[in-house]
């Protein structure tokens, strides 16, 4: 009885487990990959201006 | 309305509005679900599997334990998304429609394992894997719906200008939710009526049901830390589009 239903049991537990383990992979990178973009326009000085003010407000006083 | 005093304390609620706020409590937050979820499904599963086989269905009511949650959370993530549509269509909270478009792929991914895992036990019980039943047949339609909705919050390319749209067609599709439940009510069916949320309590031993009630609490809380993972990216992508117009604009002037 066991045995023969082993393979539905091990197939229904393993596409699921690939399923959500590639939906956690996939919004991990998602979440990777626009804290990447926001660095590098911040690197190019491109900021939110309530940060800009924090981190520039020197050369905002200058203009 | 007018006799608050401006001075007033914002409530939670609005105080969840600002988004920068959003970030920080989410950040602390998040860890902690995804090692509930973790715990959870450890002591659920590990429980489900070592439970005695079912005397009717054998060692297949292992797959009860990942089914039935999957279940749920496909009716339960499009209700949560119901809820941020009245928010976006009412309020018009910020996050509300940031809340809808980061939870239809994983409600997706649910609903289709549901289907599958469904279909895999079908196939030793029922004698097949798919029949058009009642059941089976709304759940496969919420599975289109989950697909229509990612296709239409991802078609424009600016994001969040689909929100109007995406939250009526959340709520007309919410009709779907109550169809389903009661699905095996109102129409004879091939799948079996509910045997926990029912009248007279549920018809389940203790055996299955503690492991089942903790795997559907793992499952959800790995839900709600997921949806909060993907609202913080998509929150992170808005700026990111907003900043690059800024870029852009500058670039022209």
């Amino acid at each position: 009885m066991q045995a023969e239903y082993s393979a539905f049991i091990a197939s229904a537990y393993g596409i699921s487990a690939v399923a959500i383990a590639a939906l956690f992979a996939w919004i991990l990178f998602d979440a990777r990959a626009q804290r990447r973009a926001l660095r590098s326009l911040d690197a190019r000085g491109i900021r939110r201006r309530s940060q800009a003010s924090a981190a520039g407000s020197a050369s905002e006083a200058g203009q | 309305m007018t006799d608050v005093p401006a001075s007033a304390k914002p409530s939670r609620f609005s105080i969840l509005a600002n988004p920068t706020r959003f970030l920080e409590l989410s950040g602390r937050l998040q860890p902690w679900l995804y090692g509930a979820a973790l715990i959870a499904l450890t002591i659920g599963l590990f429980l489900g599997l070592t439970a005695p086989a079912d005397y009717q269905q054998g060692s297949t009511v292992e797959i009860m334990f990942i089914h039935v949650p999957f279940a749920w959370l496909s009716m339960m993530i499009w209700t949560v998304m119901s809820i941020s549509a009245l928010g976006t269509l009412v309020w018009r909270h910020p996050l509300a429609d940031v809340a809808v478009k980061a939870a239809a792929p994983i409600g997706a991914v649910f609903t289709a394992l549901c289907l599958i895992t469904g279909s895999i036990w079908g196939r030793p019980m029922w004698g097949t894997w798919w029949v058009w039943d009642a059941r089976l047949t709304s759940v496969f339609v919420l599975f289109l719906m989950y697909l229509g909705l990612i296709a239409l919050t991802r078609a424009l390319d600016e994001p969040g200008k689909s929100a109007r749209s995406a939250a009526i067609l959340v709520l007309v599709g919410f009709v779907n939710i109550p169809i389903i439940k009661f699905s095996v009510d109102w129409w004879n069916t091939l799948h079996q009526p509910a045997s926990v949320l029912r009248v007279g309590g549920p018809a389940m031993p203790a055996a299955y049901l503690t492991p089942l009630l903790i795997s559907a609490l793992g499952f959800t809380l790995l839900f709600f830390a997921l949806h909060l993972t993907a609202m913080r990216t998509e929150i992170l992508r808005r700026r990111v589009a907003a900043l690059s117009r800024l870029a852009a604009r500058r670039a022209e002037a």
